[in-house]
């Protein structure tokens, strides 16, 4: 590339255009006005003016996980740069590759308390990849490079580049590097054929086989060779909160998904299975539950390009490091080919989970003239099965209930917190989404709670035009805590009730321009459904839902499997309300 | 169990700082720690003291190799390594008794830095072991002050030890 003298601001915006990044989103302020202006001055990419820069943040991520692309978010110092904290530990606990660009105050004034100063590569250290806070303009071109580099390869997650107003100031040589220069990083890019080799033999010889399967498979866009590798194997599929949409759930191998909330027939198969294969997936407590109890006649395969993750929670006996894209595919090819020569796939292990799947299905019971929480997610999936639907979700009851009801067909159609668990993530996450899949329909299954946690954010739906509906499973209450204060602190009910009454929630989505439908009625669910996923408008549907429902099952916080506590018609939820 | 381990990373702001703040977050301890300058320009090492289990130890090595400024890991194990520490001491030694703490000080090859009225301040060089066995001489006497520098070390020049396959999966 041609060399031109510039300012440090143009260089970050011709960096992100030499990225090829179509969108950025973010709020100016002070420290980071020279790059707003540099902004004015023209660029290919777009700008979305959030409302708060954490909504900033989730956009980036939601838009890098419907598009598979690094996310772009930018604020200013201090106040701007720490409410990007939140997206970043998220992105972190999720693997979602993040850059963050930050105004800093001027390099004259970095440690004298400075308006607007904070230590935000400091704040950020334990949560980011790497980060830099740049002190010569001509660094700009190299560290963004990099920054783009190492948040997209090997474990995807954030980067932060902290920019001070006056390094934005100055003026460099730009050249966009074709290269990095990183000694220190170095993902895995092969895969060790014996590895291999001993992970097939093992998974062809099971006879109650299980692959566990985490985002880290979207992440690597390892989806096709994940299906490749269970339909050669014959081997059951069970995906994750973050690997929902890996494998398409209404495929005959798909069984549900595991953990805290996951189906009884999931959690029997993943705590029976006689080999888990673990792919792009880390044993997190919400999976395993009691760590010790969990799967403990299964001997693990466990496949991931972060080698920190193999034996860091449960000792792996095969570990396969390495991109899993190769992985899969050559263990596709070699479980195939050992089931040719005649090992005998795992067919009675696959009727057996199919019995428990018939003998212990998700149920909810029903009460007169009370819409139940599940039906929303329920009649969501009859309307919106077999369209190009991309599903976000805040964080609680109703997250869990997405899970359960909603089938992803494809990956990158099933965007929520995992790891961090962040309430008011799904608004947000679903202006990104749109942002990357304009032809898509989006829809966030929010909670009342998560919900006004981010909801300023749909006015940044309706004003940059990235329609998004909201469907909103209003119990007045932060259900999951209501849900843990019945179940595990003698029903004491500390802090929780919302209250439907304020706000109007259809009344606040018609302030900021979107379109505000309430429903109280059952047979309103379904209208009201159809004509907000029709519509291609911002619109709120404000779902009042049974109060008292619980999530089941559960398995409680440290507690085994075995100890799965099931949805009974005597449990006596409306005792405990 | 202890271990050594010693870290090589790119001279860069913050790499340090990247290290100790994820032994903090990850709930590791770390001994003692010693950072310097090493054969190559623009390339520290850092030398870090661990007290773990095996389990523990591999989660810190593949920890630290993640983090960008991180060149390579190594564990020093010994037998196949030699470690050094620097100690300086000052300890209470009215003149009638400097004599018996100098020669004590000679059979630890230490010397003497300086001297005051009723005090000596020694350097040594040594294992930490000897260190350690001199601290304990010099306690009847008093010791007023006493600061190390943590341990350095390498493998021996001598070494034909293979790479463990743990770190080769990583390095």
């Amino acid at each position: 590339m041609s060399s031109a003298r510039i300012r440090g601001a143009d260089a970050i915006l011709r960096s992100l255009e030499a990225e090829g990044v179509p969108v950025m989103f973010g709020i100016p302020g002070g420290a980071i006005m020279p790059t707003y202006d540099a902004m004015a001055h023209g660029t290919t990419v777009r700008h979305v003016l959030a409302r708060h820069e954490q909504g900033a943040g989730h956009m980036a991520q939601g838009y890098a996980r419907a598009s598979g692309e690094v996310g772009v978010a930018i604020a200013t110092s201090g106040p701007g740069a720490t409410n990007l904290v939140t997206p970043i530990a998220d992105a972190w606990m999720d693997s979602t590759p993040l850059v963050c660009i930050t105004g800093q105050v001027r390099s004259t004034l970095i440690g004298t308390d400075a308006f607007q100063e904070c230590d935000i590569t400091g704040i950020t250290m334990p949560i980011v990849k790497h980060s830099w806070l740049v002190q010569d303009a001509r660094e700009i071109p190299a560290v963004m490079k990099a920054a783009f580099h190492i948040a997209r390869s090997g474990r995807c997650g954030p980067v932060l580049v902290d920019v001070p107003r006056d390094v934005q100031e100055a003026e460099l040589e730009f050249a966009y590097p074709d290269q990095v220069d990183l000694p220190g990083w170095k993902p895995p890019t092969k895969v060790h054929p014996l590895q291999i080799r001993e992970a097939a033999r093992v998974m062809a010889g099971a006879e109650k086989p299980v692959l566990y399967v985490g985002g880290g498979t979207i992440n690597a866009d390892a989806c096709g060779e994940l299906l490749a590798l269970a339909e050669a194997g014959r081997m059951p599929v069970i995906t994750t909160l973050m690997g929902k949409g890996a494998f398409p759930e209404t495929h005959g191998l798909h069984f549900g998904w595991p953990g805290m909330h996951g189906p009884k027939w999931s959690n029997l198969a993943m705590n029976s299975c006689d080999v888990l294969v673990a792919v792009g997936s880390r044993f997190d407590d919400r999976v395993t539950g009691k760590l010790a109890a969990f799967a403990p006649g299964a001997t693990v395969v466990h496949l991931d390009v972060d080698a920190a993750e193999i034996s860091k929670l449960r000792s792996a006996d095969v570990p396969v490091v390495g991109p899993l894209k190769k992985a899969l595919r050559e263990l596709a090819r070699e479980v195939g080919r050992l089931r040719e020569e005649g090992a005998p796939a795992p067919e009675g292990w696959l009727q057996k989970i199919a019995e428990w799947r018939e003998e212990f299905p998700l149920r909810y019971g029903s009460t007169p003239g009370v819409i139940k929480p599940q039906l929303v997610t329920e009649q969501l999936q009859s309307l919106t099965a077999g369209e190009d639907v991309v599903v976000t979700t805040g964080v609680g009851q109703h997250q869990m209930w997405a899970m359960q009801y909603l089938l992803s067909e494809r990956p990158r159609s099933f965007i929520s917190s995992g790891g961090l668990g962040t309430m008011g993530y799904g608004i947000p996450a679903a202006i990104g989404a749109k942002a990357a899949r304009p032809e898509a329909t989006v829809v966030c299954v929010d909670g009342d709670g998560c919900f006004q946690m981010t909801c300023q954010e749909l006015a940044t739906a309706v004003l940059e035009d990235l329609p998004i509906v909201v469907v909103l499973v209003n119990n007045e209450h932060l259900g999951m805590v209501t849900q843990w204060q019945d179940m595990f602190f003698g029903g004491r009910r500390s802090h929780v009730h919302l209250t439907r009454a304020v706000p109007d929630y259809a009344r606040l989505a018609e302030a900021y321009g979107a379109v505000g439908i309430t429903v109280r009625e059952e047979d309103e669910l379904q209208p009201a459904l159809e004509e907000a996923l029709g519509l291609g408008r911002t619109v709120v549907v404000d779902v009042h839902v049974d109060p008292t429902e619980q999530c089941f099952p559960m398995i409680p916080a440290g507690a085994a499997a075995v100890d799965m506590i099931e949805w009974e018609e005597t449990e006596g939820v409306e005792a405990a309300s | 169990m202890k271990h050594t381990i010693s870290v090589t990373v790119e001279d860069r702001p913050g790499a340090l700082t990247r290290i100790t703040t994820m032994f903090a977050r990850r709930g590791f301890n770390i001994d003692s720690l010693a950072v310097g300058p090493t054969e190559r320009p623009g390339v520290s090492c850092i030398t870090l003291r661990v007290d773990c289990a095996q389990h523990t130890l591999e989660q810190i090595e593949k920890q630290i190799h993640k983090l960008v400024n991180v060149l390579r890991v190594t564990e020093l194990v010994p037998g196949d390594a030699v470690e050094r520490e620097l100690m300086v001491i000052k300890v209470s030694a009215e003149p009638e008794r400097r004599a018996e703490l100098v020669s004590t000080a000679e059979a630890f090859s230490g010397r003497v830095l300086d001297l005051g009225p009723d005090a000596v301040v020694f350097e040594l060089v040594g294992t930490p072991e000897e260190l350690d066995s001199f601290h304990e001489l010099c306690r009847p006497h008093g010791v007023r002050e006493l600061v190390r520098t943590g341990r350095i070390g390498m493998s021996r020049a001598s070494s034909k030890r293979p790479r463990s396959p743990r770190l080769a999966a990583i390095n």
